[in-house]
């Protein structure tokens, strides 16, 4: 097998380096336009329809016009709302964020939260990922058996079932009825206080990737290259391992990475139930105050996280199916 | 998902068997094409194997179910769900409060039923409005090509950057008051994006196929191919996404709800109630329970409902 191209032998189809540098920029340059898209409307959702921030400041008194045209003048609120977006970002470039409601800079309030917030999505990931892609080979390869039915079942159930739902259950039956889990994690959480909030996290995600995965095993597995692999005696694992996984991991690739913003949507409920100090109770603080610098900081934060991640996504479908050039 | 034999009853020439590829149809079935029989189209086809698909009758009948409470939940209860009665507070299951009351005095049963019109409506009403926008931006999209494809995929992107939950909660904060109109707009200006990516791409698989360069060669005009050859024969996986999205926007509006942000808590909606319950779930954890698993079997009906309708569109899953 070694003097003809095969699957297993993807080194001789191994993209240039020069080919992943074009695509790259590429794609670089095509995030532009979704970035800034994106920034603008989350910063027209969160300023513009926010009413007059001067006669806010003011509070009851009205203050004299010459007083409040130079607060405008000093907030840059007297030019036109696309150009305080775009000093606005400006200002996010170079690490300013602005004040919070606090008094504390924001940029220091996400620096204190981030890695909070950082540690759940790994944990939910790596949950999501590993459980869900074993579950759904098992499933998968023995479709229509009982084992494949309960897992289907089991998938549906936690997808049905709102994150909330199942954060509420957890933290009653393993923190307050069995003790073994922490019920608010609160400051400086471990690895372990995060365990419990992170498979919450992760959990519908899970299901989406078991049945993801089971659809994709279920095709490739009957495709003609793993007949032929079968036949010249491969062992089954090997065949699984090399012949019917890589295969069938696009798609599951595919939703992990574009799965990212609804985890970050999941964190805001999860950090709740759980009193974790995360970007997610950060967002929700400020939402519930009203505070609009901190949403359109901690969402345009969100957006980049995305943006990055979906290009990772882009760049490992080439690791999984070497067919895949990246063209000029 | 049915254990029938593979090839044993007549094909028609309409049915998919046919152009398989050789090797996987053996040359009996292809025998066995009856060729004087009418053909039927892809619907009917799927329409009989979803009457035997037993997925499909459950889901069915628990949506019809559903749909009639929504309809008229004052069939199922006499109580009225704005009605808290204080002196009433917290009873167990009895024959006037079946599943109990609230610590307002609430009557469970009639909460969990009426709340069941909330989730539906706005459910039913943002699957249409995403469904709407994303089915016309992405049809567009596929059939124009070109600069307007990029301009196009390039604002879907922007869109799909702003998870749904993320976006609803800036805007359902920002406004003043919400409602169910309100929430049905929100979750529909986020919750687009996947219809229009699927539509785009279904539709480009469609429109290189023979029988639209055929009509554009007998000189149809492009709106016309577009609306009556290209759509009709895309839609299938459109619909499917819109049957699961229908699920997935019903959790999104409990999530705001569960957050505030949502509709007000005077409101009668599942996501409000269990949030309520919350604080209670250590001496009244059914509180918690009723309207999470209303919640949970109307998600589901609508889950497996897309589920069966995809595996009966799909031939190559229909023959398994």
């Amino acid at each position: 097998m070694d003097e003809r191209p095969s699957s297993d032998a993807p080194c001789s189809l191994k993209p240039k380096v020069t080919d992943v540098i074009w695509y790259i920029g590429r794609r670089l340059l095509q995030m532009i336009p979704v970035f800034l898209g994106a920034t603008l409307i989350v910063y027209l959702m969160a300023f513009v329809s926010s009413g007059d921030p001067i006669a806010a400041i003011a509070g009851d008194k009205p203050i004299s016009p010459a007083v409040a045209d130079k607060l405008r003048a000093q907030y840059n609120l007297d030019k036109p709302v696309v150009i305080q977006w775009l000093i606005y970002l400006g200002n996010l470039f170079q690490g300013d964020f602005g004040i919070g409601f606090n008094g504390r800079p924001i940029i220091d309030q996400i620096k204190a939260a981030f890695p909070v917030t950082f540690r759940l999505a790994i944990i939910a990931i790596v949950i999501e990922t590993v459980f869900g892609v074993v579950a759904g080979v098992i499933s998968g390869l023995r479709k229509g058996t009982l084992i494949d039915t309960t897992l289907l079942m089991v998938s549906l159930l936690v997808i049905a079932v709102p994150t909330f739902v199942i954060g509420f259950v957890a933290q009653f039956g393993l923190g307050v009825k069995l003790g073994i889990a922490p019920v608010n994690v609160g400051r400086d959480p471990s690895w372990q206080n995060l365990l419990v909030p992170g498979v919450v996290l992760g959990a519908v995600s899970f299901a989406y990737v078991l049945r993801l995965t089971r659809t994709s095993i279920a095709e490739v597995a009957t495709a003609d290259h793993v007949r032929t692999a079968t036949a010249k005696g491969l062992s089954r694992g090997g065949v699984v391992s090399k012949h019917i996984l890589r295969n069938s991991l696009i798609p599951v690739v595919t939703f992990i990475g574009a799965d990212l913003g609804a985890l970050m949507g999941g964190a805001i409920v999860t950090e709740g139930i759980f009193n974790i100090n995360g970007i997610g109770s950060l967002l929700f603080r400020a939402i519930n105050d009203g505070e609009s610098p901190m949403i359109v900081s901690v969402v345009t934060l969100l957006v980049i996280i995305f943006l990055i991640a979906n290009l990772i996504v882009d760049l490992l479908y080439a690791v999984l199916d070497p067919r895949i050039r990246y063209a000029k | 998902m049915r254990s029938e034999p593979r090839h044993s009853r007549t094909l028609r020439p309409s049915a998919e068997h046919v152009v398989a590829p050789l090797d996987e149809t053996p040359l009996g079935a292809v025998d066995a094409v009856d060729t004087t029989s009418a053909p039927r189209s892809m619907w009917a086809e799927a329409g009989r194997s979803l009457i035997r698909n037993p997925v499909f009758v459950i889901s069915a009948v628990l949506i019809l179910i559903i749909l009639v409470i929504a309809a008229f939940p004052s069939l199922f209860t006499s109580q009225d769900p704005n009605y808290g009665d204080i002196t009433a507070s917290n009873q167990p299951p009895s024959g006037e409060h079946p599943f109990g009351t609230t610590r307002q005095g609430y009557d469970v049963l009639a909460r969990v039923l009426y709340g069941t019109r909330t989730s539906v409506m706005v459910g039913f009403f943002t699957m249409i409005l995403a469904t709407l926008i994303g089915g016309i931006l992405g049809a567009l999209a596929g059939y124009v090509g070109g600069i307007f494809d990029a301009v196009l995929s390039r604002i879907t992107d922007i869109f799909f950057a702003i998870p749904l939950i993320l976006g609803a909660i800036v805007i359902a904060n920002r406004a003043d008051s919400m409602n169910v109109p309100m929430v049905i707009l929100v979750l529909g200006v986020f919750g687009w994006t996947n219809v229009a990516r699927i539509m785009r791409g279904s539709v480009i698989s469609v429109k290189n196929q023979d029988f639209v360069t055929a009509s554009t060669a007998l000189g149809a005009n492009p709106v016309i191919n577009l609306v009556k050859h290209v759509v009709p024969n895309a839609i299938a996986p459109v619909i499917v996404t819109a049957t699961v999205n229908l699920g997935v926007y019903i959790v999104a509006e409990a999530t705001l709800s569960f957050l505030g942000v949502g509709l007000p808590s005077a409101s009668v909606s599942w996501g409000g109630d269990i949030s309520d319950a919350q604080p209670a779930l250590r001496t009244q954890p059914m509180m918690l329970f009723y309207p999470s698993m209303a919640l949970a079997i109307t998600v589901l009906s609508f889950i497996m409902l897309g589920d069966a309708v995809r595996d009966a569109l799909d031939p190559k899953a229909r023959k398994r």
